[in-house]
């Protein structure tokens, strides 16, 4: 579903990204880890190009991401985002937060996007929250309203970037576990995170990236039970 | 009063013994209620008003459409930069930079001297002028609140499908219109009161009226006096409606 060949990303002089061949299969769930700094997130936001590669193609659904022709807007309404620091719209309340984009962009008429909007709240019980602003929830609440709130654009496959990063370590669970009933409802995802956990649990396919580079990939099974690379080993040694 | 007045005039122009409280009287009289000079002061104040909205709608028009595009131009992706936006965009850093450059007086007498030399509406020059003076202020004020917001909220729009302009009006403006309202209220006072320098392109303000006044009693103090008196109470009832603006505006940061 989605193709990136031979992607590189420069910021200035300093190459970030060095070329990456990848593809996500509908369906996948793939997880991204490595250490600090070698790239993930710039590889995420490169897939619905809130940053814009140097050099490389990315293919979504059959269409181009990078062509300059590409309406990016309507390709990014398929692409769910989850940033790490949650990026609710703090000027609006939670209900205006999740029925502004199906809105804006037409998917659905008000009414429509606030009876979805309830159900997703429910989906994460978080259906009383639906008039209190962002700076009323805690970090928790508001980063499974952020999953919720991509989810009612009905993408096709959902990005997170560290999604539990910035979290208490009590709240980490909570954003877990929807994030692993997302999974397992079939949503397609591209995860980077530290929860060595979770990827085990939920990965079908498991990314190490170092120094702007894929290294190594493969099963969890095979990434943590076996890793062949010496910079994946030390990685893993440190984390585990 | 009036025969009070009369009564005591003279005692004070020929330089009479007269108590404090009669002194007073007599000047207060002869500044504000002789001749029904008050209804000048009104008419002043009524200028004052009327030149001040008209800038201040101007100003935050233009302040907006010049903050906006210069963000959008400073923005653009790498390799998408549009031609127009860039030409726009070095117009209104020219006029930002000639506006702020230059001294508000200067500006005054060069539209009302040279580029309106044959208007007589005094008043609609000095709104024009000082609308435009504000709007590079303004605009100034406005593109720091935009800079200001977190990149993230727009990143957050921008995920979801929605378009530049979309997540400008709807998520990141109003984030900066609420940051930055203590200094577009300070702007906004500093307007109000530079509305008094029209009178050197002969609008009819407040001031102007306490000029008139002056200059037929050959008494300074009470005219003045009252036309700072005046300008307190405006600025302060704009500063109360400034604070109850920011306090509406401020129901999302409800804890
Ligand atoms: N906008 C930017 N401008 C300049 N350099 C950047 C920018 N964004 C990222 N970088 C640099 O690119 C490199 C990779 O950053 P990236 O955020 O992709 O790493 P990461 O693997 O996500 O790290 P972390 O685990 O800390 O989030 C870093 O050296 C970072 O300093
Ligand atoms: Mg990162």
């Amino acid at each position: 579903m989605i193709d990136v060949k031979d992607l590189h990303k420069s910021f200035g002089d300093t190459e970030v990204l060095k070329g990456i061949n990848e593809h996500v299969n509908r369906g996948e769930k793939v997880v991204v880890i490595g250490p600090s700094g070698s790239g993930k997130s710039t590889f995420l936001r490169c897939l619905n190009l809130l940053e814009t590669p140097t050099s490389g193609e990315i293919i979504f659904d059959g269409v181009s991401m990078t062509d300059p022709k590409t309406d990016i807007n309507k390709m990014r309404q398929k692409m769910g985002m989850v940033f790490q620091h949650f990026n609710l719209f703090n000027n609006l309340n939670i209900m205006d937060n999740m029925t502004l984009a199906p809105v804006r962009t037409k998917l659905m008429t008000k009414a429509q996007a606030q009876e979805e909007a309830i159900m997703l709240l429910k989906r994460v019980g978080l259906e009383d929250k639906a008039y209190a602003y962002p700076a009323q929830l805690s970090g928790g609440q508001k980063q499974r309203i952020a999953i919720v709130r991509g989810l009612a654009m009905h993408p096709e496959v959902m990005l997170f970037d560290e999604p539990t990063s910035a979290l208490d370590p009590e709240m980490v669970g909570e954003v877990l576990e929807v994030m692993r009933k997302l999974a397992d409802d079939g949503m397609t995802m591209v995860v980077v995170t530290h929860e060595m956990g979770f990827a085990r649990e939920v990965a079908n396919r498991v990314l190490f990236m170092d120094a702007g580079e894929v290294i190594e990939q493969g099963t969890p099974e095979e990434i943590f039970g076996n890793p062949q690379n010496p910079r994946t080993q030390s990685f893993l040694s440190k984390v585990l | 009063m009036e025969q009070l007045y009369t009564q005591w005039k003279p005692i004070l122009s020929s330089g009479g013994d007269l108590s404090f409280w009669q002194e007073f009287f007599v000047k207060f009289y002869q500044a504000f209620i002789e001749g029904d000079r008050w209804l000048q002061y009104i008419k002043g104040v009524g200028t004052t008003l009327y030149v001040t909205a008209m800038a201040l709608i101007l100003g935050v028009i233009l302040g907006v459409i010049v903050a906006v595009v210069r963000t959008a131009h400073d923005q653009q992706r790498p390799g998408h930069h549009n031609p127009i936006l860039g030409v726009i965009n070095a117009i209104f850093k020219v006029y930002v930079t000639v506006i702020r450059g230059t001294p508000m007086m200067v500006q005054l007498l060069i539209m009302g001297f040279v580029i309106f030399a044959s208007s007589k509406n005094f008043s609609l020059v000095g709104g024009l002028t000082l609308g435009i003076n504000s709007g590079a202020y303004v605009s100034e004020i406005i593109r720091g609140g935009l800079m200001a917001v977190d990149g993230g909220q727009m990143e957050a729009g921008r995920s979801l499908g929605m378009n530049y302009a979309d997540t400008m009006r709807f998520v990141v403006i109003p984030q900066a219109i609420k940051a930055i309202l203590p200094a577009l209220g300070n702007e906004f006072i500093v307007l109000l009161k530079d509305t008094s320098l029209i009178s050197v392109i002969g609008g009819k303000e407040l001031l102007y009226a306490a000029r008139g006044v002056v200059s037929r009693t050959y008494e300074a103090m009470y005219p003045f006096l009252g036309t700072a008196f005046i300008y307190l109470v405006l600025v302060m009832a704009f500063t109360w409606l400034l604070g109850k603006l920011e306090r509406r505006l401020r129901q999302s940061d409800r804890r």
